[in-house]
């Protein structure tokens, strides 16, 4: 393995390009397949890119390559990020994430924006990471659309799970606008966005209309929040300060809209709140700065949020210098040792990611007739010292590099 | 030695007592960086300093000594950080790309919370630097992280009088802005070269016999006269693997004493930096890139640079990465191939050897000063938690403390200014 990290570099995601693969039968000491109880020494039968089988007494059918492990997990899911819209590079032309002219672009596409060759896709698909909710940043009040994607294909289209997952609304120092543009305070962005929701409401109203000349031009932003009020798709608020936080429930109860919070560093001080609103949270990296809005994070804040009863996963989030991005295999290890058990760590960057994201039907756990997406280690996942020995997506070895 | 290391007088009278005791923590497993790890040792402190360490049964504990049973604990030395911005470290202003003339010192807070978040991280001396915008921006401090009221409470006074420290220097895209700051690298050196070569001549004029002959005094010049006698290190803020050669060029031409700082493409120029004799500190970040020097790091670089036979240490570069996850700086070059024990040094002895004070710090040995950390397991395991912090035989960190807790795990208040309590004496007597 001596320099398989300075090799990394340069390979380019041709190994991740979508041939019909041979069957493939992992054998791993253990298999968390975040359905029950970790099988100990056990199989992940893999065909046609989805799980075939999985269990302690499955026997490996003739033509299979085997691949051995200590431990086996579903693909890690890295709940929010930039990755592929923001490169890693930090240069104009490979930050996509954030566009200024305008407080809210909910037009925006992910889609139009994600390179599937960018290295920092590759670099944490070397840590195990499968499949991202990637889009626009956190960084205007109300950025433009995400998607979820599989961090292999070399278009955007062979990547694709969701093109349209949510809208990304930011609150508090985040949504504000540089430079004296509105919005320049927290209430200003709250008037913002309620007043473009009315807007969305009058634009949906008027679209349903039975006549054609009562129908309103067509127009992609409202278009996009119009889905948004008829309950459609999410708004994912970025709200750290618990004020945030609140002004986001109220909104999403105003207008009766599905919302998924987004980093709520000082969640730990609303939880009631957040659990009678019965919304779940995309935690920010555990590791991430305290500075700013997010001077009060706390690393036990994803502890704090599961035993209420809270759907909690984690997230590599948005940097805007070093380290371009984060790798949620590394921010569920310190989480998992700052309050969560190792299985709920896990489940932070697995299944309860997959089904906050709504993709639990294809990915998430170990299960016949999911999609093959695995992460295999020489060890407990979470110790720094253990290595990725093999990533697959689609069924498809993607890395064996060891990491 | 004046003033060597001492205490603030109204704390050091009333933590006396805790000081004049003989401590003896048993038990543990002991890690003296120095020597084979212990798997069941025994560490005895008194006034300050390390009196004895080795197995259990091998050391005599004195009579009267208070015992600490450490039994499932692991025991090493306190950490050292070779570069860490902490303290609300600053600078140089922006006039000029050269000011050797500014003090770290003139800014640090010691209330500041990332001092406190440093102590909970094991962390007991830190080189506090001013940042990497300029050629030269001035000169860095070097701290034990002790409670203190005041900036003189944590510095380490030099035999001969002065504030132990060295001086920063940056190269490659951070310095690079409009005049009168340099546009490209070769005019970067050349601005270097020229006060260098200014400060040769300052000081050949201040050996003269007859003061009258010599220059009025430059505060600048000083500061870059002790880099030339070998008073003063510089730490060099370099990625690029010819940005690296161009420091080792440089510190060649005017033989000043050079630690290369963060090397993100060391691993490109092991051979050379190995040949130059100059240690290098890593920095360890998650991901590649973030700026274009940084774009080919590898978690590689300590093991490469070791095997070379580089004297590697790891920094923080707080708030780049957080000083409560040191210890992960190491383990993840353990991943990438490092060895365990060079990894461990690269944290304690190979850094003080970078900042002079390998005498006093760095390993458990007898004599020594009582800096050492108190760890719930293994320090390379995520799992791990720094339990106690202890600075000269005074624990300055407890994670059982609420007021430490909250610093080291975070919470609401936790990046704000600490109210002072030192564990020695009351909160209303320290502030």
């Amino acid at each position: 393995m001596k320099h398989s990290i300075l090799v990394l570099l340069l390979l380019t995601p041709a190994a991740a390009s979508a041939q019909p693969a041979a069957p493939i039968a992992v054998k791993a000491g253990t298999i968390h397949t975040m359905t029950g109880p970790p099988i100990r020494n056990g199989v992940v039968l893999v065909r046609d890119g989805k799980i075939e089988g999985v269990g302690a007494s499955l026997a490996v059918p003739a033509g299979y390559r085997v691949i051995e492990a200590r431990t086996v997990t579903p693909g890690l899911i890295d709940a929010h990020t930039v990755v592929g819209l923001a490169g890693y590079l930090n240069q104009p032309h490979d930050q996509d994430q954030v566009e200024r002219t305008e407080a809210m672009q909910p037009e925006l596409r992910a889609i139009d924006a994600y390179n599937p060759r960018e290295e920092l896709v590759s670099w944490i698909r070397g840590f195990g990471v499968t499949t991202i909710h990637t889009g626009h940043a956190p960084a205007a009040l109300m950025s433009g659309q995400t998607m979820i994607v599989k961090t292999r294909g070399n278009s955007v289209e062979e990547a694709m799970l969701r093109p349209e997952a949510m809208i990304a609304v930011a609150l508090g120092e985040a949504g504000l606008g540089e430079d004296n543009k509105a919005p320049g305070t927290r209430p200003k962005e709250i008037a913002m966005l309620r007043g473009e929701l009315v807007k969305a409401q009058e634009y949906s109203r008027k679209s349903a209309s039975a006549k054609d000349d009562g129908k309103p031009s067509r127009d992609l932003g409202l278009e996009m929040l119009a889905r948004v009020v008829r309950g459609e798709l999410p708004l994912l608020v970025t709200a750290d300060r618990a004020r945030d936080i609140l002004a986001a429930l109220r909104v999403a109860k105003e207008f009766d809209i599905r919302i998924i919070l987004d980093s709520a560093s000082e969640a730990y001080l609303v939880v009631d709140q957040i659990k009678a609103a019965g919304i779940p949270v995309i935690l920010h990296p555990t590791m991430s700065r305290s500075y700013g809005d997010r001077e009060n994070l706390s690393f036990e804040t994803a502890a704090t949020l599961r035993r209420a009863g809270i759907p909690v996963a984690l997230q590599s989030g948005f940097e805007g210098y070093v380290p371009k991005t984060r790798v949620v295999l590394f921010e569920a290890a310190v989480a998992a040792a700052n309050g969560l058990t190792p299985a709920e760590a896990l489940a932070t960057v697995t299944i309860d990611a997959a089904r906050i994201l709504g993709i639990a039907d294809r990915v998430g756990s170990i299960e016949a007739g999911k999609d093959a997406d695995l992460a295999l280690f020489d060890g407990d996942p979470f110790e720094y010292t253990t290595h990725v020995t093999h990533v697959l997506i689609d069924g498809v070895i993607v890395s064996d590099q060891v990491r | 030695m004046r003033r060597l290391l001492l205490p603030p007088i109204g704390a050091l009278l009333l933590c006396s007592t805790v000081t004049a005791q003989t401590i003896a923590f048993t038990g543990a497993k002991v890690i003296p960086v120095s020597g084979p790890e212990i798997e069941s040792g025994t560490l005895i402190v008194r006034e300050g300093t390390i009196v004895a360490v080795g197995a259990t049964g091998s050391v005599t504990i004195p009579a009267g000594a208070e015992r600490v049973d450490l039994t499932g604990r692991t025991i090493m030395p306190g950490l050292v950080d070779s570069h860490s911005h902490i303290g609300e470290a600053a600078g140089a202003d922006s006039s000029n790309p050269i000011q050797p003339e500014v003090r770290v010192m003139d800014a640090v807070n010691v209330r500041d919370a990332g001092i406190q978040k440093a102590q909970a991280g094991g962390i007991t001396t830190v080189n506090i630097m001013p940042g990497s915008g300029h050629l030269l921006s001035g000169q860095t401090i070097y701290l034990k992280l002790r409670d203190g009221n005041s900036i003189d409470d944590l510095m380490i006074r030099l035999p001969d009088g002065r504030v132990a420290g060295g001086l920063k220097m940056a190269n490659g895209t951070n310095p690079r802005r409009a005049a009168p700051f340099p546009g490209t690298r070769a005019k970067a050196a050349a601005l270097i070269r020229e006060q260098f070569v200014k400060a040769q001549e300052y000081r050949e004029k201040m050996r003269r016999g007859d003061p009258s002959k010599r220059p009025d005094r430059d505060l600048a010049m000083e500061a870059l006269a002790e880099v030339l006698e070998g008073k003063r290190v510089v730490h060099h803020h370099t990625h690029r693997h010819d940005d690296i050669l161009t420091v080792l060029r440089l510190a060649k031409e005017f033989g000043f004493r050079v630690v290369l700082q963060h090397v993100s493409e060391g691993w490109r120029v092991a051979r050379e930096i190995a040949a130059a004799g100059a240690p290098a500190s890593i920095i360890m970040i998650d991901s590649p890139g973030g700026k274009l020097e940084t774009r080919h790091l590898s978690y590689t670089t300590g093991k490469v640079l070791d095997d070379a036979g580089v004297l590697v240490g790891f920094h923080t570069d707080d708030g780049i990465t957080d000083s409560r996850l040191f210890l992960r700086s190491a383990a993840l070059a353990v991943r990438a191939g490092m060895s365990r024990a060079k990894a461990l040094e690269a944290m304690t002895i190979s850094n003080a050897r970078m900042l002079e004070l390998d005498h006093r710090v760095g390993t458990l040995a007898p004599g020594k000063d009582a800096d050492f950390i108190i760890l719930s397991g293994d320090p390379l395991s995520v799992y791990t938690h720094v339990l106690e912090t202890w600075v000269e035989g005074r624990k300055v960190f407890d994670r059982d403390d609420p007021k430490d807790r909250l610093y080291a795990v975070g919470g609401y208040g936790a990046s704000r200014d600490q109210v002072l309590h030192l564990d020695c004496i009351g909160e209303g007597d320290a502030r």
